[in-house]
């Protein structure tokens, strides 16, 4: 073990002769949980592509779905010694033991995107993510000025029990109630899929006659949103000129449909959202202050070019 | 008798040259804490690879073992919410596995099907039933979790030795009993050797297949309790394609497919050679999660080659 110390001394010596990076960098883990979908590989690189402009070290692991791969990647965070790691994690249980590894070497937890699931909770510092019950806000308060506060709506739900469809949901709502002539007269999940979307957007039309004195249609998501564009197409009905269609993402696809002006509104889940995280764990680095608990992403709104009335 | 043993001084050399390179390339990494970590972090697939090797060296092959760590987590973290203490659930987890072993050595040699497919129906049969019984994570709350996770013993220089890793250390230690100093354990080298010629020999086939899947169900099932207190939650997803990172790691320890020849302590450098180079990875934080992928299966690649080579030219293989 002598030789191993007087090789790590050599080895660490003459990397740092080699490098000659600025030794002060701050070090950063980031464990994603892996690259599925349009929006997590979108938010990846930005995370990457941040790092280099705020001059962080960011080692980057990528869990590939699997729990096991994710506590592989902090055990060899804290083993480097990095200044801080954030997590994006696989799932919201067994976290503790890895986190209480992370305590005891002193490095800081942030969290992305989803919670973790601990009784102690200064296991982590903080969460930096978008806040899905806003995103339904948002959603709820452009369709009640788009159609004064006179709308009768048909929701495509999430898939049952997932927190963004819960959140999504309760936030449209909480708006919408304070309009007594906006009501959801159909309520029914699309599994965020766009199949899903286009069955349960073909089940409405037939049990309402073709949407008659339908205003509005809100998607939890964009995918379900373009599935039920379809099926109001392929029913020769005309959505985004006959009907407000208002769902979440801002995926790419939803865009052409903006312009288009087949959709009417979209709220962005931002996937460039390493400006917001950076700059709370520098500051943290510095200051030590305490955050809250969750610290919101602000979401966005983008709607067609020419919205109807 | 020497040349028996190139392939598993292959992989210890290869193991301890990652090392030493990892060492070089990064700091922090020679320390007792990454090689602690790499114990305790692959040590229930390590476990469940040991139980394949058994069956490797018999000539069998079995693909379920990722589905019963996933079906071991998810009844041990139901029992839990039912308020079963964990030791209780894993002890009847871990006669689950052998008894289902033993089912599965019976239709393998009573009804003469490939152990390929047997195995491959119990892969969906257990993935489904995770899922007919949970289709989100459930955390393991009992405080006994915690305290599994906070046993072990330190090592010099910062690192631990989890008991994770200490309870695969007892599960090789077993193992090698098990595979050198027992009549059972010439049985499987026989069959694997050549089966026509130990049948002759009157090696008891029946018993012998019917132990070999008791013994891979065993540790596959014990492999599914260390992974459920390590993760301390049953999740219906967890441990899918890891049968085929337990093959990977026989494989990679020396273990031919064809049977007959190999070590269980190779399995253990096989697994860690794996969880090495996930490790390498991690440190170097800017290559993509696919290099684990595609690192490993160089050297799989590689090790293959490398056998065929040495049994061609050695003719060490028994029977041959």
């Amino acid at each position: 073990m002598k030789f191993a110390h007087w090789l790590t001394g050599t080895v660490f010596g003459a990397s740092m002769l080699l490098a000659g990076a600025p030794a002060h960098a701050v070090t950063i883990g980031f464990s994603q949980v892996g690259d599925e979908g349009d929006w997590r590989p979108a938010f990846s690189k930005d995370m990457q592509d941040e790092a280099k402009k705020e001059g962080i070290d960011l080692k980057f692991a990528d869990a590939q779905g699997k729990e096991e791969e994710q506590l592989k990647a902090v055990r060899a965070f804290i083993a480097q010694k990095v200044d801080a790691i954030i997590i994006a994690p696989v799932v919201v249980t067994g976290w503790e033991q890895v986190l209480r590894e992370a305590k005891r070497a002193g490095i800081p937890v942030f969290l992305a995107d989803r919670d973790v699931d601990v009784t102690d909770k200064s296991l982590t510092v903080t969460r930096i993510s978008a806040d899905f019950n806003l995103e339904g806000r948002l959603a709820g308060a452009w369709l009640a000025q788009a159609s004064k506060g006179q709308c009768n709506v048909v929701e495509l739900q999430g898939t049952v029990g997932a927190a963004p469809a819960i959140e999504r949901k309760k936030g449209f709502e909480a708006i919408t109630s304070q309009f007594p002539e906006i009501k959801i007269v159909k309520s029914q999940s699309g599994d965020f899929t766009t199949e899903g979307g286009k069955k349960v957007m073909e089940a409405f039309i037939k049990s309402t006659d073709n949407l008659k004195g339908i205003c509005g249609v809100f998607a939890h998501n964009d995918n379900m949103q373009l599935g039920a564009i379809q099926a109001m197409k392929e029913a020769g009905l005309n959505p985004g000129k006959d009907f407000l269609l208002v769902s979440v993402d801002y995926v790419p696809a939803m865009k052409d449909e903006l312009a288009k002006g087949e959709a009417s509104a979209s709220v962005e889940l931002r996937s460039a959202i390493g400006k917001y995280i950076y700059p709370v764990v520098l500051n943290y680095l510095k200051d030590k202050k305490e955050l809250p608990r969750w610290i919101k992403i602000p979401s966005d709104l983008h709607h067609a070019a020419a919205p109807n009335d | 008798m020497s040349e028996k043993y190139l392939p598993l001084m292959a992989t210890i050399a290869v193991f301890v040259i990652l090392f030493i390179a990892g060492g070089l390339l990064y700091p922090n990494f020679f320390s007792t804490l990454v090689l602690g970590n790499i114990l305790g972090d692959n040590a229930f697939i390590i476990i469940a690879a040991i139980g394949t090797t058994f069956v490797i060296i018999s000539g069998g092959i079995d693909l379920s073992i990722g589905s019963m760590i996933g079906f071991v987590g998810v009844v041990m973290a139901n029992l839990d919410s039912a308020g079963w203490h964990p030791l209780a659930s894993a002890a009847l987890m871990i006669v689950f596995g052998a008894g289902y072993g033993t089912l599965v050595g019976f239709i393998i040699d009573f009804c003469e099907i490939q152990p390929f497919i047997i195995t491959l129906a119990g892969l969906f049969l257990l993935r489904g039933m995770c899922f007919m019984i949970n289709l989100d994570a459930v955390p393991i709350k009992n405080p006994f979790v915690l305290e599994f996770s906070d046993m072990g013993i330190p090592l010099f220089g910062g690192g631990w030795l989890s008991s994770s890793a200490i309870v695969m250390l007892v599960a090789l230690v077993v193992a090698v009993i098990i595979a050198h100093w027992t009549e059972f354990g010439s049985a499987v080298y026989a069959i694997g050797g050549d089966a026509q010629s130990a049948k002759l020999m009157g090696v008891p086939m029946r018993k012998t297949t019917l132990k070999i899947y008791a013994l891979s169900g065993t540790y596959s099932a014990l492999g599914g309790v260390v992974y459920a207190l390590y993760t301390s939650s049953g999740y219906p997803l967890a441990g899918s394609g890891l049968e085929l990172v337990a093959i990977a790691s026989v494989v990679l320890g020396g273990t031919l497919l064809t049977g007959g020849v190999g070590f269980v302590a190779g399995t253990v450098f096989g697994g860690m050679i794996l969880g090495l180079i996930a490790t390498l990875i991690n440190f170097n934080g800017s290559l993509n999660g696919a290099w684990i992928m595609i690192s490993g299966g160089l050297l799989l690649f590689i090790f293959i080659v490398m056998h065929r080579f040495l049994v061609g030219s050695l003719k060490f293989r028994a029977g041959s």
